[in-house]
């Protein structure tokens, strides 16, 4: 068989256009590749999706295979491999990159598996070691208490990459690319799972990954109507809310307001983190944000070990204090 | 309906963050004194979800385990929670492999119980933080897997799953065999009855070496893995925090607004 050349992109898409994940790929993609002295491909899979190649290339890929088919019109475990699967039997690159999204995280184990390889997920860093050619894969292990070094003994080297951790180049809509169109060539028979029924859950407002200010509330909030209030201090600020599990779990608030390993990846510019103890979970989420904000009624919570600011008090008096003075000085 | 579920021993992922220590020279993590292990929580919701297929189908749950000193007190909670039998894949030779080493061996356990329709799983272990093995189990075997599930129905000969997505839930269904990873949003596992804690003091594990499952040493634990850690570490955290304070509480909260906004945090 030929040598592993390569890296390779899988896409994700959201409203005709390329996933913010997959041009975060192609960013450091583009950096292996480079380092590598080797090509960046993308694989597209879906349907009617050929239209965005040139968004792809201009975000750094040097070439785009599209796999357009009516059976890959949403994604199906079952279909997206044995796609995926085809894609790099053809072209064998040396490394399979693609996102820790709800597609990802059940797409590309079993990717990995059926190549006879293992993937590491939700890496956080990635970099070619030199002389070696070896890829290192930094991830996050023991809930975010810990962080590991990964290299795979065989190829192709497959793993996610956390959202938000790498940063996308500056779309070049100069750069020159190639399109190769692949069939599908599925067999609707081998397609085991079917999806009845796609069920959104509608948050009013801005979006947890867009925003720019995120309150979240934790266990300590006691109950729901804690969080009218975190989520009149986040209107305030033109913000979203956000929580910890506890409050999910208990129902207080949906479970898509979840922050962290398991939940929402965030990175706003200011974290407002109420009562919330700082578990290394939950600060898989957040860690990222340039400023965390903390108020908590127990001084030594972790949470303040991470925080540029903290209150020690009950949210009770300190949030709405701290309300109240914020419209003032901001004149709202 | 014969289900079975894979449970990892971890460490308790929700003592203090404080606790957590690593040796460096093993790469290893030092257990801390005075915190035992447990089952990964998503294990327990797997287990739940198992017994709630259970109660509504009926059927026989069996749960495998994979690893060396496996504590019995922390392995027989699911028997206690009312699973029916306990495997252990205990020996030195599947420990210290990856993932894939980990599947493979669970796979070769599960074909040699030979009758399922269901296997569960956790969504990722609390140690490896990966959400790999499930998925490779449902490979190995050749069945469909659906992973992420916070709701399970089984009919007749499918299964319908709520499958946990950014922004709400997908609702898929499959056929059976199957392999589904669960997720907290399932719920609270049962707390385990005194008759169930006493049924599993009763009940001893059944253990399997590597011969019992047929399993080629090559591809067990450090002789088989494909993947190699280099490193374990612990990041360096600043922990340069300001404490804003005041008279009392409402002043600190003021002086903390007057604050990010001096910072040119909040405009
Ligand atoms: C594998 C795994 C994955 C997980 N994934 C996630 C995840 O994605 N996101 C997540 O958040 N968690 C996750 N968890 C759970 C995590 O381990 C913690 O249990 C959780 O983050 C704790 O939430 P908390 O800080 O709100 O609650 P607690 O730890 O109970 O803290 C509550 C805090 O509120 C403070 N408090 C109480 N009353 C008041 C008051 N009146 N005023 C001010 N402060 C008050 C307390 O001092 C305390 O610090 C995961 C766990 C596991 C094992
Ligand atoms: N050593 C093990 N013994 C039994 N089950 C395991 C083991 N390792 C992983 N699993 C199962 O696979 C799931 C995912 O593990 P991981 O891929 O390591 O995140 C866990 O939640 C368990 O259900």
């Amino acid at each position: 068989m030929a040598e592993n050349k390569g890296v390779m992109i899988v896409a994700e898409f959201l409203n005709g256009k390329l996933a913010a994940i997959s041009k975060e790929l192609l960013g450091a993609g583009s950096k292996l590749a480079k380092d590598l002295g080797e090509e960046l491909s993308v694989v597209f899979i879906g349907e009617g999706i050929a239209g965005i190649a040139p968004e792809a290339i201009a975000q750094g890929a040097d070439k785009v295979y599209v796999v357009d088919d009516v059976l890959l019109k949403e994604y199906l475990t079952d279909a997206y491999v044995a796609v995926a699967e085809k894609v790099i039997q053809q072209v064998n690159p040396r490394i399979v990159l693609a996102g820790q999204t709800t597609l990802g995280r059940d797409f590309t184990p079993r990717l990995a598996f059926r190549l006879n390889a293992a993937a590491t997920m939700d890496c956080i860093d990635l970099s070619i070691e030199a002389g070696t050619k070896k890829l290192l894969m930094t991830k996050p292990v023991y809930g975010g208490n810990a962080r590991a070094i990964f290299t795979s003994e065989v190829l192709p080297n497959v793993a996610t990459v956390r959202v938000k951790a790498m940063t996308a180049l500056a779309p070049d809509a100069s750069r020159k690319g190639e399109v190769v169109t692949i069939t599908a060539g599925l067999d609707a028979a081998a397609i085991r799972t079917n999806v009845l029924q796609k069920v959104v859950q509608e948050v009013q407002g801005i979006k947890l990954e867009d925003a720019t200010v995120i309150v979240s509330g934790g266990r300590g909030m006691g109950g729901p109507e804690g969080f009218k209030q975190l989520a009149s201090l986040a209107k305030l600020l033109r913000g979203a809310a956000g929580a910890s599990r506890p409050p999910c779990d208990s129902g207080w608030v949906p479970e898509t307001m979840q922050v962290g390993l398991t939940g929402k990846i965030v990175s706003p510019d200011v974290y407002i983190a109420v009562a919330i103890s700082g578990s290394s979970q939950h600060l898989a989420g957040c860690g990222g944000s340039k400023n965390i904000i903390a108020i908590n009624c127990d001084a030594e919570a972790n949470i303040f070990k991470e925080a540029r600011f903290g209150v020690v008090g009950d949210w009770k008096k300190v949030v709405p204090a701290l309300e109240t003075k914020l419209k003032e000085l901001l004149g709202r | 309906m014969n289900i079975i579920v894979c449970v990892k021993q971890v460490p308790d992922p929700e003592a203090p963050p404080a606790s957590f220590k690593i040796d460096s020279a093993t790469n290893k993590v030092i257990p801390p004194p005075g915190v035992p292990p447990v089952i990964s929580p998503f294990d327990e919701q797997a287990v739940e979800a198992a017994l709630r297929v259970k109660d509504a189908k009926g059927g026989k749950i069996t749960v495998i385990s994979l690893g060396v000193n496996l504590l019995r007190d922390v392995v027989k909670k699911p028997l206690s929670m009312g699973a029916d039998e306990l495997i252990l894949l205990e020996d030195p030779a599947y420990v210290d492999g990856d993932s894939w080493t980990t599947a493979y061996a669970l796979a070769m356990a599960i074909k040699k119980i030979g009758q399922f329709d269901l296997i569960f799983c956790g969504r990722q272990a609390a140690d490896t933080d990966a959400g790999q093995v499930g998925s490779a189990i449902a490979e190995i075997l050749g069945i469909p897997s659906v992973t992420v599930a916070r709701k399970i129905e089984v009919n007749e000969s499918k299964v319908k799953v709520e499958k946990v997505t950014a922004d709400g839930f997908d609702v898929i269904e499959t056929s059976m065999p199957a392999l589904i990873t669960v997720s907290n949003e399932l719920g609270e596992p049962r707390y385990a009855t005194i008759k169930g804690i006493m049924a599993a003091k009763r009940k001893e594990p059944i253990i399997w070496k590597p011969a019992d499952i047929s399993a080629d040493p090559a591809k067990l634990g450090a002789a088989g893995k494909r993947m190699a850690m280099l490193k374990l570490f612990q990041p360096v955290k600043e922990g340069k925090c300001e404490m804003v304070t005041g008279e009392n509480e409402e002043d600190a909260a003021a002086n903390l607004a007057k604050k990010l906004v001096e910072a040119k945090l909040l405009s």
